[in-house]
């Protein structure tokens, strides 16, 4: 071996890096100025930052708050600027923003909609956090969407009892048949029974006239002949569906819709997975229908032609029937969803189910669909945002939602002429939900990513 | 087990319908069919029913009767004289131009912004960040609404553009007037025109066919192909000989000249549009409504697009770029020759229900009173006829005709795109 | 949930509901409400206040016609509507009267199967203009663009105007009148043509009403009215003579503020048989006696609706005019009640 020369025996002490490639100055050459093009586009980005902000702040800070019309908004803008333009005039949304988010619920009831809001998280959580709650909260799941339309509507608790209970006589016969595909016909057959034994039968049904729910009611020492709002235990005064209006009509028409669009949904995909050709035809044939017409049309159908199709006579009130409409649209939606995570699960999970002689019903409930509904979680939540922001639409079939009460209060003649202020407090209101639902989703896909690594 | 015997036969048995999996199918098929026939029968004979009760038919004859309103915005000449089929054509069209508009430029914009969030400007990528996160999350209806509002509220109107010193003038050579009526621009005319050949008679569907436009493109398309036929006459001398002849002045000659031959002698002028009256006259129009909707659905669904970019840039592995780096390529380059198109397999049937989306999301035209065919056959001439089962229905039917179409076209191409897996 | 919702739906189906063409005014009496079709919100005729009570001339009719029926005048749904949905709306049974702003024409009468019961306002379709526009009649309006509302007989009158006066315009079709009244203050229509009720409303919104002008022609006859289904006639009598009865009192002098006091008893038997102290009109519709009573009680007389909701004292400031009693060189005229 050669001799070297020279060995160094000590490291060199660090030296600090050049100034201009550390802290702000690095951070800058390194981000916004990294070359000549680079440059120029952070110039001209910040010059419109710049010009955007300055017009939409002052409009949005130099505004007035407390005025009852618009004329007296103009009277202060006036008085304080010389001008009425660049100001916003927020004193439409002091003066309506109950309305806004409420429509015409009784004021005096307005802590219902909220329950039912912090119960929806609470039902939620369960599904949404598994990691992070106590799993009792899984019995606030179950309940509420029988507590939910209680809550809402009003009306006597024994509605949502014997609703419930029918699911459980479903559940529990189907049960004692085994998960057969005759047990699940016949769960559903002797759901129905209870049904009609504890409503009385259709075309009789004055709630509480006939049925077991009477005599049941009668066992618990009510007295049969006046059931009414003053008697019925937890009675809580009925609120019309054409009451809802605001974001709140938003919300319940997305939440029904999803809720109700899940079972429908889960049915729907797996009709399309089947290989029964018909039924496999008619799934499809459900599925490309609705994925094909824009909504809107199906709200016309809600409209003016749903009263057509059924028997003659009935007449459901608008909103259920643009529920009616807006659930199956969110079948459509979510029949692809699932599909998806049907398509997510490796074949050895299928090939194992039936390995242990699962049959078709205990293997989708058992092995299949637990797995293949949690991977299809941020879909539903992307489904669940788009048909919130789809509940818009309703406004053009004078469903007073946000949008839709936007167009009645500029009908007063306070507020006749003002246009922008509220536009902007419901897109705000509308992008504060929509961002966190699909951040929310985001995480979640994260979350699912690294489990599945 | 080894003694097995032939199985006795069976004698079927009604059972067996339920139990034997055999058959089993089988009897769920019949009695889904059974279920879903009785179904659609028990709404037809509701309808049937309802309508009777309210003095009603079916019948279609209303769209022989004229419409008597008058579209604004549209590609064929219409007066409010003719049929409610032809508004309703006409309505059509409409439909198909802005959905067709907006799918381009949804797509320009969705893939600079997909890109542009990726960029390593920090700005640019926060910039772009706000914006998806801004149109993905509002309703589309309110940035229709919103879209007509700004463009009413900050562009002049025409009378801006009046008298000597007037604050606005018309921009690009003074041919492009862009005002709050919408943008008016230049059209072609044709002092010696050929004239119009009309299609389909008078009747409601009748189309006056600009026999100009087809002998430009016709002398278009020979131009294109004795272009190629040179470039392969080229390309097989070169194989040949090992040197390629020059033609590059000769092919521009066959692209441009026999173009400028033809529209010279059809006495080719640009009709530049002028103040008169209360209005801009000449030129072609393009209502506030129609930019409006175009805007705003082109921008809500680039944002959708930009994600499913962004997406299927992320997917592509970091070793393409970096390989491609190695082999000596600028980023820019990297990107449109290495990544876009490996990009592509994963970016396509999302895009597909993408542009499906923003053809079904044009129904909301009404909101800015764009008469799409929404607004005419599902809009005044419901309202105007009372109809509402055979419009209703209608639109239904030709809104899903035109979103399998666009499925079943961007299936093929999707195919044809498709990568084989190697 | 999907089940218990359907369940919900079926029973509320049963609580709303009522066969449509049965009697409407038993299902009225056994809802204990009157379900009142109106516009989603046009000002001065229907809107909801902050704390969500509707007001207007229309919604007015509507109260009358509950304090007539059911004694009370609050016992009233509102449900809006728009152009597109409210004869389905009608025509369905999910409201009992429509009080929208909605003309008269030959072909809803009929064809529709509606009914118009009556006129409660004589409007016609005129145009406004920016005053510096110079414009003073509307046939100088060639090449004009307007602004023109969608989904009623505007767009057709408008049409046909300028057809017949052989001049061209372009229209600007706009879903409501908030964005008319946006797109012709920002210049982006020269004409915003309406009815002429509509157009004073908006003018009167303006921040500088002066500077706009309403031409003089009225290119058009809007008689607008409240509608019931056809074919039941009872129910629509007790629309129709609610409606007389409010116009009647103007006549007479009934106002809200003496009408109890004239209900026990005048010598004017017209008045008497009015309020119900002499005779039995009551009865000859199926109402008791004092029908009428309650529906002048309730918002007053028709003068005193007009006044207060659409009179020159309130923002929308129209004049009676077409809408002045016969007797004042008007239009509104009741038929005797006798």
């Amino acid at each position: 071996m050669s001799d070297a020369s020279f060995v160094r025996t000590e490291m060199l002490s660090e030296q600090d890096p050049p100034p201009t490639s550390v802290g702000v100055i690095g951070w800058l050459r390194a981000n916004l100025f990294s070359n000549w093009w680079n440059a120029i586009l952070t110039v001209l980005c910040l010059a419109a930052i710049w010009y955007v902000l300055s017009g939409l702040l002052g409009w949005t800070l130099r505004s007035v708050w407390n005025a009852g019309s618009l004329n007296e908004c103009r009277d202060v803008m006036i008085a304080n600027w010389g001008s009425t333009h660049g100001h916003a005039c927020w004193g439409v949304i002091n003066d309506r923003w109950l309305q806004l988010l409420f429509g015409f619920y009784p004021p005096e009831l307005y802590y219902r909609p909220i329950l039912a809001m912090l119960l929806l998280f609470a039902a939620l959580a369960p599904v949404l956090f598994a990691d992070k709650v106590p799993p009792k909260l899984l019995y606030v799941t179950a309940a509420y969407p029988f507590l939910m339309p209680w809550l809402m509507w009003g009306g006597s608790i024994w509605t949502p009892i014997g609703v419930a209970a029918g699911f459980v006589v479903a559940y529990l016969v189907g049960r004692k048949l085994g998960g057969t595909a005759s047990g699940l016909v016949l769960g559903i057959l002797s759901a129905v029974v209870w049904w009609m034994l504890w409503f009385g039968l259709p075309g009789q049904a004055e709630t509480f006239d006939s049925g077991v729910g009477r005599v049941l009611v009668a066992g618990l020492g009510e007295n049969l002949a006046s059931i009414s709002p003053d008697t019925a235990p937890f009675w809580l005064e009925t609120v019309e569906s054409r009451k809802f209006g605001g974001f709140m009509l938003s919300v319940l028409i997305g939440v029904v819709a999803i809720g109700c669009s899940l079972p429908l949904g889960i049915l729907l995909a797996l009709g399309r997975q089947s290989n029964m050709l018909i039924v496999k035809a008619i799934c499809v044939g459900f599925i490309e229908f609705i994925r094909g017409v824009p909504l809107i049309t199906l709200l016309f159908v809600a409209s003016t032609l749903l009263n057509i199709f059924l028997p003659p006579g009935t007449n459901f009130d608008i909103i259920l029937r643009v529920m009616i409409m807006v659930t199956l649209f969110a079948a459509a939606y979510m029949a692809e969803v699932i599909r998806g995570g049907l398509a997510g699960l490796p074949t050895g999970q299928y090939e194992g189910a039936d390995s242990l002689g699962l049959n078709y019903w205990q293997a989708q409930r058992l092995i299949i669909m637990p797995q293949a509904l949690k991977i299809s979680i941020p879909g539903i939540v992307s489904t669940f945002i788009g048909i919130f922001k789809d509940t818009t639409l309703v406004s053009i079939i004078a469903l007073l939602d946000p949008l839709g009460l936007s167009n009645s209060i500029r009908a007063d003649t306070d507020w006749n002429g003002i246009y922008w202020e509220l536009f902007a407090f419901i897109a705000l209101m509308f992008f504060i939900a929509c961002f966190g639902m699909s951040r929310y989703s985001m995480y979640l896909e994260r979350k699912l990513k690294t489990e599945n690594d | 087990m080894a003694t097995m015997t032939d199985p006795p036969r069976e004698s079927f048995r009604l059972s067996m319908l339920i139990y034997d999996t055999r058959y089993r199918s089988l009897t769920i098929q019949v009695i889904a069919l059974f279920a879903f026939m009785l179904l659609v029968a028990w709404i037809i004979s509701n309808t049937v029913q309802n309508l009777a009760s309210l003095g009603k038919e079916v019948e279609f004859g209303f769209f022989s009767e004229p419409a008597s309103y008058d579209i604004n915005q549209r590609l064929l000449e219409y007066t409010s004289r003719d049929t409610h089929l032809r508004a309703s054509f006409i309505g059509l069209l409409n439909t198909l131009v802005v959905a067709v508009l907006g799918c381009i430029t949804a797509t320009i914009i969705g893939v600079l912004v997909g890109v542009a969030r990726l960029s390593r400007n920090w700005l640019i990528a926060r910039i772009m960040t706000v914006y998806v996160e801004m149109f993905r999350n509002v309703p589309v209806l309110l940035w229709i609404v919103f879209a007509m509002a700004i463009l009413i509220e900050s562009l002049p109107s025409p009378r801006a553009f009046r008298g000597e010193d007037a604050p606005q003038s018309l921009i690009l050579n003074d041919s492009v007037a862009i005002t709050n009526r919408g943008v008016y621009v230049p059209e072609a005319l044709f002092s010696r025109s050929l004239g119009d050949v009309r299609l389909f008679g008078e009747s409601s569907l009748r189309l006056d066919v600009s026999l100009d436009l087809i002998a430009i493109i016709a002398v278009l398309a020979a131009s294109i192909f004795v272009f190629r036929r040179i470039r392969a006459w080229a390309e097989r001398v070169q194989n040949e000989t090992g040197n390629r002849p020059t033609t590059w002045y000769f092919q521009i000659a066959v692209l441009v000249v026999p173009s400028v031959i033809l529209l010279t002698a059809l006495g080719f002028h640009l009709g530049k549009p002028e103040l008169k009256g209360f209005n801009f006259a000449g030129g072609t129009h393009l209502r506030n409504s129609l930019i409006a909707l175009w805007i705003a659905l082109s921008l809500y669904t680039a944002a959708f697009i930009a994600e499913i970019v962004r997406g299927g840039i992320l997917a592509i592995s970091k070793g393409q770029t970096e390989a491609a780096g190695s082999l000596g390529l600028r980023p820019n380059r990297i990107m449109s020759l290495v990544i876009l198109p490996q990009a592509l397999r994963v970016i396509i049937p999302p895009l597909i229900s993408n542009y499906l989306n923003l053809t079904k999301n044009s129904s909301l035209a009404i909101a800015v009173g764009y008469l799409d065919i929404t607004g005419t056959l599902g809009g005044i001439t419901l309202n105007q006829t009372g109809r509402e089962l055979e419009c209703i229905l209608l639109l239904m039917l030709i809104y899903l005709f035109i979103s399998l179409s666009i499925s079943v076209g961007m299936n093929i191409y999707n195919k044809r795109v498709a990568l084989v897996e190697r | 949930m999907q089940k218990s919702v359907f369940y919900g739906a079926l029973a509320a189906a049963v609580v709303i509901g009522g066969a449509v063409g049965a009697a409407t005014l038993d299902d009225v009496k056994a809802r204990g409400n009157l379900n009142c079709g109106v516009s989603t919100g046009l000002v001065g005729f229907a809107a909801p206040d902050a704390s969500g009570n509707w007001e207007g001339f229309d919604v007015a009719v509507c109260r009358a016609v509950a304090a007539a029926v059911l004694g009370d005048p609050q016992a009233v749904e509102f449900i809006p509507t728009t152009g597109k949905t409210r004869f389905t709306a009608l025509a369905s049974g999910e409201v009992d009267m429509l009080a929208r702003n909605t003309t008269w024409t030959f072909s809803r009468d009929t064809d529709l199967k509606l009914d118009f019961i009556g006129v409660n306002y004589y409007d016609g379709q005129g145009f406004m203009v920016p005053k510096a526009l110079g414009v003073t009649s509307a046939k100088d309006l060639d090449g004009a663009t307007v602004c023109i509302q969608t989904g009623t007989t505007t767009e057709l009158n408008l049409a046909d105007f300028f057809r017949v006066n052989n001049i061209s315009y372009e229209p600007v079709p706009i879903e409501t009148n908030a964005e008319a009244q946006q797109q012709y203050l920002a210049e982006a229509c020269d004409v915003y043509t309406t009815d002429a009720s509509g157009l004073a409303a908006t003018r009167a919104a303006f921040e500088s009403p002066g500077d706009h002008v309403i031409l003089p022609e009225i290119i058009s006859k809007e008689p607008l009215g409240p509608v019931v289904r056809h074919g039941d006639n009872e129910w629509g009598d007790i629309v129709r003579w609610t409606l007389n009865a409010l116009i009647s009192a103007e006549e007479l002098g009934i106002t809200s503020a003496n009408v109890s006091e004239l209900a026990g008893g005048t010598n004017n038997p017209e008045i008497n048989r009015l309020l119900g102290s002499e005779g039995t009109l009551g009865d000859m519709i199926g109402l008791d006696s004092e029908w009428a009573q309650r529906a002048i009680m309730s918002e007053g007389n028709y003068g005193e609706i007009f006044e207060k909701n659409i009179g020159e004292n309130t923002p929308v400031g129209l004049a009676r005019g077409l809408n002045a009693q016969y007797t004042e060189g008007g239009l509104i005229y009741s038929p005797p009640f006798r």
